[in-house]
């Protein structure tokens, strides 16, 4: 990328293989043509740029929390406080955000920190991928990190550099009165900002065709009472907006504008569209216990950042058909509560390897009408890896006459087997002779177990005739 | 099933009782285990519907669960939409409950951190009432927490099954703590079947009903669960006298 600096042209950005060649943004055009021949340059478009910035942003909003904003030039901030929860966790939601970056090729890097400050210096510095600071632990993380990743104009770090100053922890500890007079207020500032000793509000982005409704309060409110109140006035307003464009909600972001200026929000998401006022209602108010009102909210916003058609349907098609019940609703309300991963229904996976059996889909999936083949005995715990047992067996290819496991001697007193499982060759080329032969043991306790055992007992290549405990009938 | 050796006037003053208890609402529905022995012991001729039931594993099934967990998913087969089944311990395998006669597409597993939010979940689901049936496995379940439980079941028609599942052997003596629970049973692994050649038979269970509301103790020798969640008598039961359990030979010998 060249673009215009002053007078000169200049390199405003290089990729990955054009800084392999030591062009670096800031370097005269000319310059950077003479040290590559065959240098592909792009006319710089710093308003093209923003714009998709912008739009970028509102992606951010769609997916992944109410408050998102650009970073110009070159990145996106998120106040994912309230809203983490839905993508299963700080981690995960930053992994998401990467892959999805990265299929749509673009190199991303984030980071999770305490301040805007701090997680614009770590994504940008320290971060290889995705990085979650550990809540209260940016403060420590920062001091190891280049002046540059303050935010500051670029004479202020020059004139930082030529005191001495290279890294933000020896900066933190310098007297703050002689660099304030010497490099203005705005080093203090963006200091402040970064270790969270002053207050940094993210003005949120927004667009014309989001749904959304606005509350603007005469006297700050904030009492819970008083919240959920008027939450159940702003659902019914946005489910009246909803109704006119034939739309349901997905996904609910309501946000409480302070007095002091700080927007605190949170996000509930559904997995159907839903434009029910008493549903919606519930859900945002059974997080509301989540939401600080501080010295008072002056207004409250509710938007629909992600809408789906949802049209009306005839309640039952088939009279004769049983009424099911709609069990939609609340998993929803518990996937809001508790988490969106930790609720799931099961389906046969097509492999023989007790382990791979199982595959987890959504819980409001339509029914997907498989079974596991019946007549194979399978324990109701699998333990969640096979543990080593020390067996006394009389033969190689019989059941054992006892084992040992974890401490505890058994003797059996009936057995059944084996079931012979082979290994899935197309899936590691290590499973290609493998052999797990399935015995279950019944002790003199009445207890039963479910035993494999390594290998066929005639060729050693298909295992090494090691005994393992597997799994408990009971 | 009335018993006739109870006089009338006993069973109106329960009725009565019941029907202040229900306060007002219709008189619920039962789940009958559809063998005889075990509803005849039961009040109402088999679980009912909207309340709490508990059940727990005996001897080394206090802390694995399976046999217990087996009883429940025969249970939960039993009702008529899905099932919710919340745990804090991600080990159960569901082929298992598929045997049992629980289909895969029936169930929605809830994988929580600990009992509490366990048994929160549960409550979330029995105050919906659209789940045929709530399995929650908790280690100790205090007075308050199964009363708010019962309280949530009799808001619907769910049958809430709590299976008591503890760390260590030694805590299963928390069994023994009163709750609000309306039938509490505890489930024993015996010996399985015989065959004729070598093999594991069906399973057999000791079944145990140790708390009945409004109703007596009792204990039952069954087959396990079939493949739609039956349980059965003993085969050999049916036509015989039945055989002392194994335990008792051994201590006599």
């Amino acid at each position: 990328m060249i673009g215009r600096g002053g007078r000169q042209r200049l390199v405003t950005a290089a990729d990955a293989a054009a800084q392999g060649l030591r062009l670096h943004p800031g370097m005269a055009a000319a310059q950077a043509r003479a040290l590559a021949a065959d240098l592909v340059a792009h006319d710089a478009d710093p308003q093209g740029d923003a714009l998709a910035l912008e739009r970028l942003a509102l992606w951010g909003l769609r997916l992944y929390s109410p408050i998102v904003a650009a970073d110009p030039p070159d990145g996106l901030v998120l106040d994912v406080t309230g809203a983490a929860h839905l993508c299963g966790g700080e981690a995960a939601l930053l992994a998401d955000i990467i892959d999805r970056l990265t299929v749509s090729g673009h190199a991303a890097r984030a980071a999770i920190a305490d301040t805007w400050g701090a997680a614009h210096a770590l994504a940008r510095f320290a971060a290889r991928g995705a990085l979650v600071a550990p809540a209260g632990d940016s403060g420590r993380m920062l001091t190891g990190l280049p002046i540059r990743a303050l935010r500051l104009a670029p004479e202020t770090v020059d004139g930082l550099g030529r005191l001495g100053f290279d890294r933000i922890g020896e900066l933190a500890t310098a007297p703050r009165a002689s660099l304030a007079l010497r490099f203005g207020p705005e080093l203090t500032r963006r200091l402040d900002q970064a270790f969270g000793r002053s207050a940094e509000p993210i003005d949120p982005v927004e667009s014309p065709e989001l749904i959304q409704v606005r509350r603007v309060f005469a006297e700050p409110i904030g009492a819970p009472e008083t919240l959920a109140r008027y939450t159940l006035q702003l659902v019914e307003a946005l489910c009246a907006a909803l109704e006119g464009r034939g739309l349901g909600a997905r996904v609910l972001d309501l946000r409480f504008h302070r007095v002091d200026n700080r927007i605190e929000a949170m996000r509930v998401g559904v997995a159907r569209p839903v434009r029910d006022i008493k549903r919606l209602t519930r859900l945002l108010c059974d997080r509301l216990e989540t939401v600080d009102p501080g010295f008072g909210v002056e207004a409250m916003t509710l938007a629909a950042p992600m809408a789906e058609p949802l049209d009306w349907r005839p309640m039952a098609s088939d009279l004769t058909a049983p009424a099911v019940a709609d069990i939609g609703e609340v998993i929803d309300t518990l996937s809001n509560r508790f988490g969106h991963r930790r609720f799931y229904r099961v389906a046969p996976a097509q492999s023989d390897v007790p382990e791979r059996a199982v595959r987890k889909i959504a819980p409001t999936a339509p029914p997907t009408g498989e079974r596991w083949p019946s007549g194979w005995p399978r324990p109701v715990r699998l333990l969640a890896r096979p543990e080593p047992i020390a067996t006394v067996a009389l033969l190689p290819d019989q059941p054992p006459v006892s084992f040992t496991w974890r401490g505890s001697r058994r003797r059996v007193v009936r057995a059944d087997g084996p079931e012979r499982i082979f290994g899935e060759w197309w899936r590691r080329d290590g499973e290609l002779d493998a052999v797990r032969d399935y015995f279950q043991l019944e002790d003199e306790a009445s207890a039963r177990f479910w035993v494999f055992r390594r290998g066929d007992g005639e060729q050693a290549a298909t295992g090494d005739l090691s005994w393992w405990l597997h799994g408990l009938f009971g | 099933m009335p018993d006739p050796r109870i006089p009338s006037a006993f069973l109106s003053l329960r009725a009565d009782i019941e029907r202040i208890e229900a306060g007002g609402r219709a008189v619920r529905d039962v789940l009958p285990f559809g063998v005889a022995a075990v509803d005849a012991r039961l009040p109402e001729g088999g679980l009912r519907l909207g309340a709490l039931h508990e059940v727990a594993g005996g001897g080394g099934g206090a802390i694995d669960t399976t046999v217990a967990a087996l009883f429940a998913a025969g249970i939960a087969a039993r009702t008529r939409g899905p099932v919710l089944w919340c745990m804090a311990r991600r080990d159960l395998f569901a082929p298992a409950l598929d045997l049992a006669g629980l289909a895969p597409d029936r169930v929605i597993y809830g994988e929580m951190d600990d009992d509490k939010s366990v048994l929160a979940a549960a409550e979330e689901g029995l105050r919906h009432g659209g789940f045929g049936a709530v399995v929650g496995e908790v280690g100790r379940l205090s007075m308050t927490a199964s009363r708010r439980l019962q309280l949530a079941a009799e808001s619907g028609t769910s049958l809430a099954v709590i299976l008591r599942r503890w760390r260590r052997q030694a805590d299963a003596a928390d069994f023994g703590q009163p709750t609000a629970a309306v039938t509490r049973w505890r489930v024993t692994a015996l010996p399985s079947a015989p065959l004729p050649v070598a093999g594991v038979g069906r399973a057999r269970w000791f079944v145990e009903l140790i708390r009945c509301k409004a109703g007596e103790c009792a204990d039952f020798e069954l087959e396990a669960c079939d493949e739609t969640g039956r349980l059965a008598l003993l085969a050999d039961l049916v036509h015989r006298s039945p055989a002392p359990p194994a335990w008792s030979r051994r201590a006599a010998g």
